[in-house]
């Protein structure tokens, strides 16, 4: 038992090409503790899906252990993945997938269909996180009534509704102009500053300055894991994307 | 918001797509549900009326017209046989024959048709008198339930009945003596309830013209008959209702038995409806005997019923092997859509399962989706079949008067019902393995 929230030991995960066999993970070994803020970097084939996968419980390992909030994840059948994954793991995609027949409250209700809440329960947690995520206003709006900010706004706090031990942002503002980026991050700055460990997948120099460690990987094996000295804040006035 | 309320919410999001598989699926299941209804109700129609009648003896002919005519009333007569022919079988006295019921045709009024028998006829169709009597003599009528319903009729009216057993043949009578209803029979839910029952000397009188235009001439009490007046300006008009009273009582007396039938041998019937006191050889040689030595034809109404139904059942066979095809290709296409939407909502349903569904989540919900299709397919088929039921009850009823009911339920509708919802299954159960197998890391990495 320790403090770390994600441990990773000696992961491995090799894929079957036909005859070849290639390694997206070689030896990663990594603990992440609560109420950090990491990004996650790395060129493309570098293992980063990969590792946001395996960290994601949407795939497990071919070798090594992995302990989620001190559960072993790397043994674990489809079904119990499912379950973790809704009870421990918020995600943000760049695309934000949300389902476009469904309002935002619903969309963001829609987690806790799969961990047995009663239905006003559900609305009226979703509510309370649309309201934190400054769209308290547009609960009845379906998907294509909102903006991309404020899509992936609905997406964000689809992530914090079940409280989960991390949130996982993959390339959360890659779909979202500069200035609605920023709006993003602040978000995530904000979701931090209340106790949350986030995790964010980027390729993008910029953006993973908002986080206080950064891990980059290549050739699946991690290159380095050093800690931010120049945290760039999104409420910063000074903020270079601001002023361009 | 469960599983079920996601599928909903999916169907109705493509309402055409839906629309489609739904009317398909309707029609498939409209059509086998109506084939049934319509069978069960025409066979039990078929089957009420058998009354325990075990041959037909009538002229030579079909058989099947022979039965559909004297029993059913819906064909044309295959002729008449004279009594001095038919004489035999008329007789109480038969070792094999335990009920003989003479049928004598020719005459309708309004589609309805004018039937002269002995009131033993009532006994075989176990009914009665509802209100009035029984005939007593020649041009009294005795009204089926139906008849009297449907037209309007009361005791005392009158009424000329024209020649012919079709609504369309409209040749009326030129005898100057309607005919008078004195009776209503009781409804038995049988053929008497659309038909007018006199004594057989009724349509001898009105077939015999000389014996017919030597009758006074009274007014009919029901309308359509205004231009006969001027044939008629000799006679002398009688419109006082003992004086009606009288009149009709002077015609000959109705013969009410078998035996009285015998005292005019040279008259004609159009059939002989028989029971026998036991079905065995004897009766199957007499019926055979029958056919080959008389000018008579003899029919066993149980045996041409089911000639008939194997000559519908061919053709039944082919509306039930389209209305299957239907149902198969109202089940591909339920198929396609579900494969064709699988296929858009893949990374859909990735996020549904990156959100803490189980692959049997996913599994039920496109489960889910293709039986709430084919339920509402189901539902919306037999609403469909019992309307178009309806319909064809209207025109069966204008056609041959008998009456069915579109609202009555037969408990194979609910095997329709059930066989639907297996189709839904069946149809979904391929798009609900693939979402089962689904690669969430590969479709979110896309």
């Amino acid at each position: 038992m320790n403090n770390s929230v994600i441990d990773t030991q000696k992961l491995r995960k090799v894929y079957q090409m036909g005859t070849m066999e290639v390694a997206a993970l070689k030896d990663i070994s990594i603990q992440i503790d609560k109420n950090e803020y990491v990004a996650l970097m790395g060129p493309s084939g570098s293992g980063k899906s990969t590792l946001m996968n395996v960290l994601g419980c949407l795939d497990t390992p071919s070798e090594g252990s992995y302990f989620l909030n001190n559960q072993d994840v790397s043994e674990m059948t489809d079904s119990e993945l499912a379950k973790v994954r809704n009870k421990e793991i918020g995600f943000v995609f760049q695309t934000f997938n949300l389902l476009p027949r469904l309002s935002s409250l619903e969309n963001v209700a829609l987690p806790l269909v799969y961990a047995g809440y009663s239905r006003s329960q559900r609305l009226e947690k979703a509510r309370n996180c649309l309201e934190m995520v400054g769209l308290g206003d547009r609960v009845s709006h379906r998907p294509n009534e909102l903006s991309g900010g404020q899509r992936q706004r609905v997406a964000v706090a689809r992530a914090l509704i079940n409280d989960p031990a991390i949130i996982l942002a993959d390339e959360p503002t890659g779909n979202l102009d500069t200035k609605t980026s920023i709006e993003i991050m602040s978000l995530f700055e904000e979701i931090h500053k209340k106790g949350n460990t986030v995790i964010l997948v980027t390729h993008e120099p910029d953006i993973a300055q908002h986080s206080h460690r950064i891990i980059r990987l290549r050739d699946g094996l991690v290159e380095s894991d050093v800690r931010n000295e120049n945290i760039v804040s999104a409420f910063d006035p000074s903020h270079r994307y601001l002023n361009s | 918001m469960n599983i079920f309320k996601l599928a909903y919410r999916n169907i109705i999001f493509q309402p055409l797509n839906v629309l489609l598989s739904l009317v398909l699926f309707a029609l498939g299941t409209g059509l086998i549900a109506f084939i049934l209804l319509l069978n069960t109700q025409v066979q039990q129609k078929f089957e009420n009326n058998l009354a325990n009648i075990n041959l037909i003896i009538g002229a030579k002919g079909s058989p099947l017209q022979l039965v559909l005519c004297n029993m059913y009333h819906i064909d044309v007569p295959t002729g008449n046989i004279n009594l001095k022919e038919a004489a035999p079988f008329l007789n109480p006295k038969h070792p094999l024959i335990k009920k003989a019921y003479p049928i004598s045709l020719g005459d309708s009024y309004e589609g309805y048709r004018v039937v002269g028998s002995t009131p033993d006829l009532l006994n075989a169709y176990e009914t009665k008198i509802g209100s009035g009597r029984l005939w007593k003599h020649d041009m009294e009528v005795v009204l089926g339930a139906t008849v009297a319903r449907e037209l309007h009729l009361h005791i005392g009216d009158r009424f000329h009945s024209s020649h012919g057993v079709t609504q369309g043949d409209d040749l009326e009578h030129d005898h100057a003596l309607p005919f008078r209803v004195v009776g209503i029979l009781e409804s038995s839910n049988s053929v008497l309830d659309q038909l007018i029952l006199t004594n057989t000397g009724s349509l001898w009188l009105v077939h015999d013209h000389n014996a017919a235009d030597s009758l006074p001439f009274i007014e009919t009490t029901v309308g359509g008959d205004e231009h006969h007046h001027d044939h008629y300006h000799n006679h002398d008009e009688v419109v006082d209702e003992p004086e009606i009273e009288a009149i009709y009582a002077q015609l000959p007396t109705a013969t009410n038995t078998n035996a009285g039938l015998l005292e005019h041998l040279d008259e004609e019937i159009t059939a002989l409806l028989i029971t026998f006191r036991a079905n065995n050889f004897k009766t199957l040689s007499m019926s055979r005997a029958i056919n080959e030595n008389t000018n008579m034809l003899a029919a066993s109404p149980a045996y041409e019923l089911n000639r008939m139904y194997d000559m519908m059942g061919s053709s039944e066979q082919i509306l039930r092997m389209i209305a299957l095809v239907i149902v198969i290709v109202s089940a591909i296409s339920i198929f396609l859509m579900l494969f064709n939407s699988l296929r858009e909502r893949t990374p859909e349903l990735a996020l549904l399962r990156v959100m803490g569904a189980t692959p049997s989540k996913l599994f039920g919900l496109l489960l889910s989706e293709g039986i709430i299709i084919a339920i509402l397919g189901s539902i919306l088929g037999l609403t469909l079949a019992h309307v178009a039921f309806g319909i064809a009850a209207n025109w069966l009823q204008t056609e041959y008067q008998y009456s069915f009911d579109m609202l009555v339920f037969v408990k194979e509708e609910i095997y329709i019902f059930v066989a639907g919802f297996i189709i839904g299954i069946l149809a979904a159960l391929i798009p609900a393995f693939r979402a089962l197998k689904l690669d969430v890391p590969s479709v979110l990495s896309k």
